[in-house]
């Protein structure tokens, strides 16, 4: 195994960050990898057929997007480091995902709420990105971008139709609001505020459709992309990782 | 440089170039294992095929990110090409560009209407009774370029290949 990716510098996201490129797209990889690990986990338990098929293909998406990255990243790093290393060979410190990411799935309410964050998130990522003077990051970037236009599509209606749905579906959506709200401003770290602003917007007209309200409380985590996690992590990497700890290299 | 030496080397480059266009058509022939009246060519997957030195390399391109039939292209792609004679090939990924259902070819989208697939670009008409009014059923569908829908005249469902 190689050195750890870890470093001190401050990571920006959802900018690019010319400072350590292989540092950013591992960050921007690792989102990806994580949140695909946890949407995998609703196939067969989603509320109906087409919902499962739903979170399947996004899960899918993210996981694509995580292989074509990690695979530039290696390139980029030039020791060697193929894909299937950065997934299954790093330990929970060197993950640099976003906390958001990493939180349990919860009900559906909980689900679709943390796609609507992350999905608004990474349409203006790969915005970016898909201008990236790296062609092949502006390449993976352009798909990506695509991909995510059409998750936020999903999970905004989502969140709308359970938001200003049934006194149920609204309580539960509002608990999942208050429950991640904490989990946003990490992803904007290190980035121009505009990010943030632009971001705030369209977050927030969904939420308002929804009959949604932003929690009062001001509190943010942050830590993922410094490589210090919640509880939640260790045991998604766990049981991701454990074939291929148990036998390294080892192949279908 | 004398006439034997000359000539030579014509045939050379003459056989390179009917080994290209071999190569390329051997390769476009490839079908895409999810819609297999599709070839990659007509999807726009296939994004060249070049000899370099004794190697065929042929570049694809993914649909979509997580496109799970990459791999059994590139297979298919290796045993097709070496079906052909060609024994060096090498079965390259390009994300630059990213790829647009624009790509996919007048022919290919026929082929998808005549398989039950609405085609992407422009309207979509129910493949069965060809009535302009379908309602989405499901935006993800079997695959991650389709979304499922159902004709409001006739009530069939049927896949549409989504705008990418």
């Amino acid at each position: 195994m190689s050195e750890p990716v870890i470093s001190t510098a401050p990571q920006g996201a959802p900018a690019s960050d010319s400072s350590d490129p292989v540092r950013a797209l591992v960050a921007h990889a690792d989102d990806n990898l994580v949140l695909a690990q946890r949407l995998g986990d609703w196939i067969s338990r989603a509320p109906e057929l087409e919902e499962d098929i739903a979170l399947g293909n996004i899960a899918l998406d993210h996981l694509g997007v995580a292989r074509a990255l990690y695979s530039h990243a290696g390139h980029l790093e030039g020791k060697g480091r193929t894909e299937d290393d950065f997934a299954m060979q790093r330990p929970e410190r060197e993950f640099l995902n976003a906390l958001l990411v990493e939180q349990p799935n919860g009900d559906f309410a909980h689900t679709m709420v943390r796609g609507l964050l992350f999905d608004a998130y990474q349409v203006e990522l790969w915005t970016d990105l898909s201008g990236a003077d790296d062609s092949t990051l502006a390449g993976i970037a352009g798909l990506a971008l695509k991909e995510a236009r059409y998750h936020l599509l999903h999970t905004s209606s989502w969140v709308i139709r359970l938001g200003d749905g049934t006194e149920e579906s609204h309580r539960r959506a509002q608990a999942a609001v208050d429950a991640l709200w904490r989990y946003t401003a990490e992803l904007f770290e290190g980035a121009a505020s505009e990010y943030h602003d632009i971001w705030r917007k369209v977050v927030g007209e969904v939420l308002d459709e929804a009959r949604l309200q932003i929690p009062d409380d001001p509190y943010q985590r942050s830590g993922g992309r410094r490589g210090f996690h919640s509880e939640h992590l260790g045991p998604l990497l766990a049981e991701m990782q454990w074939m291929q700890r148990s036998h390294p290299g080892l192949e279908w | 440089m004398d006439a034997a030496q000359s000539s030579g080397a014509g045939m050379v480059m003459a056989t390179a170039v009917l080994d290209l266009e071999r190569a390329r058509a051997v390769a476009s022939r490839v079908v895409d294992p999810e819609i297999p009246v599709l070839t990659i060519a007509d999807l726009g997957i296939l994004r060249g095929v070049r000899i370099d030195g004794h190697r065929v390399v042929a570049t694809i391109t993914p649909t979509y990110s997580g496109c799970p039939a990459m791999l059994q292209i590139a297979d298919d792609l290796r045993f097709a090409l070496d079906g052909a004679g060609f024994d060096d090939v090498d079965v390259a990924i390009a994300h630059d560009p990213p790829w647009s259902s624009d790509w996919i070819t007048q022919e290919g989208l026929e082929k998808l209407s005549g398989f039950g697939i609405a085609p992407p670009g422009g309207e979509i008409v129910c493949p069965q009774c060809r009535s302009g009014s379908a309602r989405v059923v499901s935006r993800f569908g079997s695959t991650a370029c389709k979304a499922l829908m159902a004709c409001t005249s006739c009530g069939e469902p049927f896949d549409h290949f989504k705008d990418f």
